[in-house]
């Protein structure tokens, strides 16, 4: 199975505002450049983007957590 | 009503330590409310008694208020102090802190609901007989900004009414942007503050971002403490301020000075407060808004006047009578704050979390550096990006800004990207030094380090 990993440390979260759906859920399918996530550092928003392609097998880490550089966030598979 | 004895500090970094000190000046003991990431935090360190309050992310901590309230009522504290950002201008928090009992250092929670919402500011500044910038109340949809905008006439500002802080601000060119804009703002709004509405105004150019700073007590006293010019910012966010406002003249100076008075008595304003006008290049003046709390560049009004204002606002918030008197206010030559961010200036500011190396702060005759680190301390990427604010005063503005740049050569910062290179560009600048600039000056100037 392959993760995707974040690439900034900041706070995690799943939804473009609290009051959105979340970007993707659970089984949902994937595409390379799709914005899966956001992290949020120091105020400022960036977009996680998907790597790789694949189904979303399940999230790592709840919304709203802090989150490490290099941690996994997604589970895929293929 | 007797003095504070603990008050906690809501708050975190260069100003919890600034509260912190003021408190202990003045006889009272200062309890640390802090995060997960600030456990070793050297304001942290510094206090009488330390609560952990919570996660790193600020929601799950500084912003939460029954973990704030909490910590306050578990340390036995009489006061809280918020500082600025966070809980601040929460109403609903300066409310919670008086219903357990507890002092809130700054204004009823009614005026800071009253001037948190931006149309009933403008409403209030009205009604004290303060000039505001020609624009709307709130607009529904695009068809009644419309409208509206075609009364007020393009280029328009669309802005969140919940906003503040320079967010929640759309600039509108003309009426086919409007319908593109005013949906994206209205989401946005709802996202960032809770609230979507949304109101107009008209887009002043080449105005300059003033304020005022002044204090109220519960006696009815209402002071004034002289202007700040915070005309150097970037995506509107404050760069640099400097008081006196360079090259404002005396009248002008003057009739500032009386509106913002007007305003603070009209609300029955306690503690410190900013009003924020635009400023024309013929004097003509508007009020944007009112913030309920001490600010971000508070210490360059500290240097001009002599006046503590966070010793202020502790007894003012013990309910006694303001230390001085508005004849007692002197304006002594002139200072500059440079805001030190965590921040790359080469890569469009993006943010630069990080271990701090080397941080060797500035020092000598007229110089003042506020910040939360020390060498060796973590960067966290959970809050904002200010490293240090270096704040010069000197006999003039020429002496002031002198000073300011011997300072930036002085600092050492290595193991994040900073803003100081920048600083550095930017008082050389000679149409800084000219005080020529605007509010989007350095957007057009495009400076770099």
């Amino acid at each position: 199975m392959a993760t995707i990993k974040a690439a900034i440390p900041g706070v995690f979260y799943r939804r473009p505002s609290p009051t959105d759906d979340p970007y993707v859920r659970e089984g949902d399918t994937i595409v390379p450049g799709q914005t899966i996530a956001l992290i949020e550092v120091m105020k400022n928003f960036n977009e996680v983007k998907a790597e790789q392609g694949g189904t979303v097998a399940g999230f790592l880490i709840e919304d709203g957590d802090e989150v490490t550089i290099g941690e996994d966030i997604v589970e895929l598979k293929d | 009503m007797s003095g504070l004895r603990r008050v906690l500090v809501a708050n975190r970094g260069e100003i919890a330590l600034r509260i912190l000190r003021a408190c202990h000046e003045a006889g009272i003991e200062a309890v640390a409310a802090h995060s997960k990431a600030d456990t070793d935090a050297r304001w942290v360190r510094l206090a009488d008694a330390a609560h952990h309050i919570g996660g790193s992310p600020a929601a799950k901590s500084y912003l939460n208020i029954e973990a704030v309230l909490e910590a306050a009522l578990a340390s036995g504290a009489d006061a809280v102090h918020p500082g600025y950002g966070f809980l601040a201008e929460n109403a609903e928090f300066a409310a919670a802190v008086r219903e357990r009992g507890l002092v809130f250092v700054g204004p009823p929670a009614e005026v800071i609901a009253q001037m948190g919402d931006k149309s009933e500011a403008r409403r209030t500044a009205v009604a004290a007989g303060v000039p505001v910038v020609p624009g709307s109340g709130p607009v529904a949809d695009v068809a009644a900004a419309a409208q509206e905008a075609e009364a007020i006439g393009y280029p328009i500002l669309v802005k969140a009414a919940a906003g503040g802080g320079g967010r929640g601000i759309r600039p509108v060119a003309g009426p086919e942007e409007l319908s593109e804009v005013f949906p994206t703002a209205q989401a946005e709004a709802s996202a960032a503050f809770g609230d979507g509405t949304l109101y107009l105004e008209r887009a002043i150019e080449g105005a300059r971002h003033i304020e005022v700073q002044v204090m109220g007590d519960t006696h009815g006293n209402v002071v004034h403490l002289f202007e700040r010019d915070c005309s150097v910012q970037r995506r509107r966010q404050k760069l640099i301020e400097e008081a006196p406002a360079p090259g404002l003249g005396a009248t002008v100076r003057a009739d500032l000075a009386s509106a913002a008075v007007r305003l603070a008595k009209h609300v029955n304003y306690v503690g410190a407060g900013t009003v924020e006008f635009l400023v024309e290049p013929d004097g003509s003046f508007y009020f944007m808004e009112m913030n309920t709390r001490i600010q971000v560049e508070h210490p360059i009004t500290e240097c001009v006047t002599g006046v503590d204002l966070v010793a202020e606002q502790l007894r003012v918030a013990a309910g006694e009578v303001l230390s001085f008197a508005q004849v007692d206010v002197e304006l002594t030559g002139a200072a500059i704050e440079v805001r030190i961010n965590a921040e790359d200036p080469t890569n469009d500011f993006a943010p630069t979390p990080g271990n701090l190396g080397t941080f060797t702060v500035p020092g000598g005759p007229g110089v003042r550096v506020d910040t939360g680190f020390a060498a060796g301390d973590t960067v966290s990427p959970f809050y904002d990006s200010m490293l240090a604010k270096v704040i010069c005063w000197g006999a003039d503005r020429t002496q002031a800004l002198a000073r300011a740049r011997q300072a930036l050569a002085e600092l050492e910062i290595d193991g994040v990207s900073s803003t100081a290179g920048l600083h550095v560009t930017l008082l050389e600048d000679e149409e800084f030094r000219a005080s020529a600039v605007d509010t989007r000056w350095l957007e057009r100037r495009r400076l770099t380090p």
